[in-house]
């Protein structure tokens, strides 16, 4: 009876395109994440938000203190600890986006030999990319939640168009998920994963997350303007004082082409390493 | 203390026990080892035979009785007894970040050895474990095999007294436990007092002068494996299957054709000194077992017959 | 396949046992140090690339917009880059001398059981915890120099002046490290320890010990941060060596006794969390 039912599922794809990447059954590796979650400590999931409320908090008072308020666009000014929110929280995004992505990915792949199981049975290898990364996004989702209540209770929050800031940050998270699944396929041991690491810090730091780019010489703009983090930042940044203008397209485009890109190469490698 | 007679003791325990808060692990053992002789602890999972490896070993603190090892007590002298010892533990603790080469290189340095002496042992040590092309190869990327064959070299590179074994081949295929056991027979030809600890009864057999059958932490018995087999079993065994059912059955009629009988849940174990002539009888009594072989007992019948279960389950 | 058959002389001749529980400790220094040689382009990046990366964004770029508003007073009397410098020495140090103290700890004792196979020589408990230590010791005063030089480069420091900062801010790595050596061989559980030790213990620490501005403009309930955090202390003293930073006599005792009381401290419960874990 149960194979019957595993046949009558492989069956309903038959003919449909992509059957032998995908299933159609990405919920199942949700689902697995889930059980697997359920006898994690609460206190681990429940500090994971905790980096960028102390970032806000260090710097938003001490910092803030020192610089005052920041003009962000010619007449409008906001306070210090305002300009940096956007940019904690795009990159907060990115951050936990990464951390499970590729941390995570790369133990399952390496040492627990989970995505072999899953890819003997009917589910694809874009099923598993696609499970995987939905749970870095169900746990974006409720950190993102978090920290914009408490902005909202710091009075960082001053309309409503802020609340989009929540769906551009599953944005950027699914961006960063895609991809860095996609790298940690490619990856061998533990010293090419801390590249990763190395190249994380310097986004978040040049970003344009503490202050306005305006600072750097031309050439330093149009670099740090090609990174990722920086659309992300720019994007919440617009978004949460409500300014809405053609500008914000690009930045929107450049994590469509993360998530296709990503997505595409993740379904490519697994399919090479598992299923040949 | 280096010209010691033969028959000298290098180990020995009176009452030991070890118990982790409720739980008795140990539960008052007696045994003695003596200079060159290979010892084996066999007994199942939890039968206290890692426990007393341990203690041994001057790296887990007994709870009561006595022991004494190359005339020391380890509770206080632990380091000045390590110093004598070679420990084969039962999951490998290789430095993973090191090469081949370095994990033996630094294990001797924890004894103290020079780098001169180090230089020539390890390449008689690599060239022992069949290691010499792995050299400079970091561990993690090693078999199991190639990894017990280096914990065992690494434990042989200050000549230690007395080398102590906790499962050396469980998880190895058969190639590779043929390969270590040679390895092992070598060096207690050199006069290497061997203590091990094992659930396979061909290793007991092929390895100890002597064995101590433990379960839940006593000893049931003592003795060479011949001599074990001898004592507790009879000189041959026929196994018989009738299927699942009908073993039971059968039990009673057969009871009165063999020395002792063994009903496990797959087969039936019948002992007797002429196997076959049993089987004969079986035959002329009109039943008709599904498989039946004849062989000689074993160190599996002992345990069986000393604690009613089986080594391996 | 070789038949030689090995020469043996046997441990009681070549081992020299009084000697081998001597210098134990230095052993496992020596074990501990070729390990890290194996990771030295990793440990350099880490270690001197990220804060590297932190004085450019936050000492040059943060500091254009706070000395551009400070004007001639300044932060604490100087440019920003001169308030930051010891206290991202300072953080370096202890999260180099820290991070090589737990690593090996929770692999020693879970992730490799290293440890257990190093004790089962004459190596005892207390021996490999201060081997441990001093590999760490060891890797911390590479870092603590090559930052220093990196300090130079930016003008952040006056190497006449400030070159005894080093020496404040390894003292105070010295110190927490051994709680936390302490820590990391008492847990037994490494998931939630290094979550926790990042989250709670690390980030604060960074945070609000005084790094980025004075402690006095935060409020006081986040000040209390400050005065437990050894990075607090550390930074305290490298201003004031680095550049006279004003603090009384007093202060200056207690910043030295608190960090000597964690290493005391430290170190006793390290040593006792060995001996029970090897022996447990």
């Amino acid at each position: 009876m149960i194979t019957s039912a595993a046949v009558a599922i492989a069956e309903a794809r038959i003919g449909k395109t992509g059957e032998s990447i995908y299933s159609g059954r990405a919920r199942t590796i949700l689902e697995r994440s889930y059980l697997a979650f359920r006898s994690s400590t609460w206190i681990v999931v429940a500090t994971g938000f905790l980096e960028p409320v102390l970032y806000l908090i260090s710097f938003g008072f001490g910092v803030g203190k020192l610089i005052g308020n920041i003009e962000i666009a010619p007449g409008h000014s906001v306070s210090y600890a305002a300009f940096i929110a956007p940019a904690l929280l795009a990159t907060s995004a990115m951050n936990g986006a990464i951390y499970d992505a590729t941390w995570n990915v790369f133990f399952k792949l390496k040492f627990d030999r989970v995505y072999q199981g899953m890819l003997a049975t009917s589910l694809g290898p874009l099923d598993v990319a696609l499970g995987e990364i939905g749970w870095a996004l169900l746990r974006g989702l409720l950190y993102a939640i978090a920290f914009m209540s408490i902005l909202g209770v710091g009075g960082l929050i001053t309309t409503p168009w802020a609340l989009l800031a929540i769906p551009c940050a599953l944005l950027i998270s699914f961006g960063f998920a895609a991809v860095g699944m996609a790298v940690t396929t490619y990856m061998k041991s533990f010293e090419q994963m801390n590249i990763i690491n190395i190249v994380l810090l310097p986004m978040f730091l040049f970003s344009g997350s503490f202050y306005p780019l305006s600072i750097y010489p031309g050439w330093l703009q149009g670099f740090v303007k090609c990174l990722p983090l920086w659309h992300g930042v720019a994007l919440i940044r617009s978004v949460s004082l409500g300014i809405f203008t053609t500008g914000l397209i690009p930045h929107i485009l450049y994590f469509v082409v993360m998530i296709v890109g990503g997505l595409f190469f993740t379904t490519r490698r697994l399919t090479a390493l598992f299923m040949r | 203390m280096l010209n010691t007679p033969k028959n000298e003791k290098l180990i020995e325990a009176k009452g030991l026990t070890k118990h982790y808060g409720d739980f008795v692990a140990l539960a008052g053992i007696d045994f003695a080892v003596h200079k060159g002789e290979s010892f084996g602890f066999l007994g199942p999972n939890g039968a206290g035979k890692s426990t007393t490896m341990r203690i041994i070993a001057a790296t887990l603190t007994r709870t009561s009785g006595d022991i004494c090892i190359l005339g020391k007590d380890p509770a206080e002298r632990g380091p000045e007894i390590r110093a004598h010892l070679g420990v084969v533990p039962q999951q490998d603790n290789l430095d993973q970040a090191l090469s081949v080469t370095d994990n033996l290189y630094i294990y001797g340095r924890y004894f103290g050895l020079s780098k001169k002496f180090l230089r020539a042992k390890i390449e008689e040590l690599l060239d022992f474990a069949q290691l010499t092309e792995k050299r400079d190869v970091k561990v993690e990327t090693l078999s199991g095999g190639m990894k017990r064959r280096l914990t065992i070299a690494r434990a042989l590179i200050s000549e230690p007294e007395i080398l102590m074994l906790d499962e050396p081949t469980t998880g190895l295929d058969p190639q590779a436990r043929h390969i270590l056991w040679d390895r092992l027979f070598r060096l207690k030809e050199q006069g290497v007092t061997l203590l091990l600890t094992t659930h396979y009864m061909d290793e007991a057999e092929q390895l100890c002068d002597r064995l101590m059958v433990m379960d839940n932490g006593a000893i049931m018995a003592e003795d060479s494996p011949q001599g074990l087999i001898k004592k507790y079993s009879t000189k041959e065994v026929l196994e018989v299957r009738f299927g699942s059912e009908k073993n039971a059955g059968v039990s009673d009629q057969l009871k009165e054709m063999c020395e002792r009988i063994e009903v496990l849940p797959d087969r039936i174990l019948m002992y007797a000194d002429d196997a076959e002539h049993v089987l004969e009888e079986i035959r002329k009594a009109g039943l008709h077992p599904v498989t039946s072989l004849v062989r000689r007992s074993s160190l599996e019948d002992v345990f069986l017959r000393l604690t009613g279960r089986s080594l391996v389950e | 396949m070789s038949n030689k058959t090995i020469a043996r002389q046997g441990s009681l001749v070549i081992v020299n046992t009084a000697q081998a529980m001597k210098r134990g400790a230095w052993y496992v220094t020596e074990a501990r140090v070729r390990t890290l040689f194996r990771w030295i382009f990793s440990l350099l990046s880490s270690s001197l690339l990220n804060p590297f990366f932190y004085l450019m964004s936050l000492g040059i770029g943060v500091g254009t917009f706070v000395n551009a508003r400070a004007g001639s007073t300044g932060i604490d009397g100087e440019k920003y880059i001169v308030f930051l410098a010891p206290a991202l020495l300072a953080a370096v140090a202890i999260q180099d001398f820290m991070s090589e103290v737990t690593f090996p700890v929770l692999q020693g004792f879970k992730w490799d059981k290293t440890y257990f196979a190093m004790n089962a020589t004459p190596l005892t408990g207390r021996q490999i915890a201060l081997g441990t230590y001093f590999a760490s010791l060891i890797r911390t005063i590479g870092s603590v120099v090559l930052y220093f030089a990196v300090l130079l480069g930016f003008g952040a420091v006056n190497f006449g002046r400030a070159w005894p900062m080093m020496l404040t801010s390894l003292y105070a790595a010295g110190c927490f490290a051994a709680l936390m050596m302490a820590a990391a061989a008492a847990t037994e559980n490494d998931d939630i320890f290094l979550n926790l030790m990042g989250r709670l213990l690390i980030m604060p620490l960074f945070l609000f010990s005084g790094t980025f501005y004075p402690l006095s403009s935060m409020p006081w309930p986040l000040q209390t941060i400050g005065w437990i955090s050894p990075l607090w202390h550390s930074t305290e003293l490298g201003r004031w060596v680095s550049y006279g930073h004003q603090i009384s006599p007093l202060m200056i005792v207690i910043h030295f006794t608190y960090l000597f009381a964690l290493l005391v401290g430290g170190l006793l419960w390290a040593f006792n969390r060995f001996e029970y874990r090897l022996t447990k």
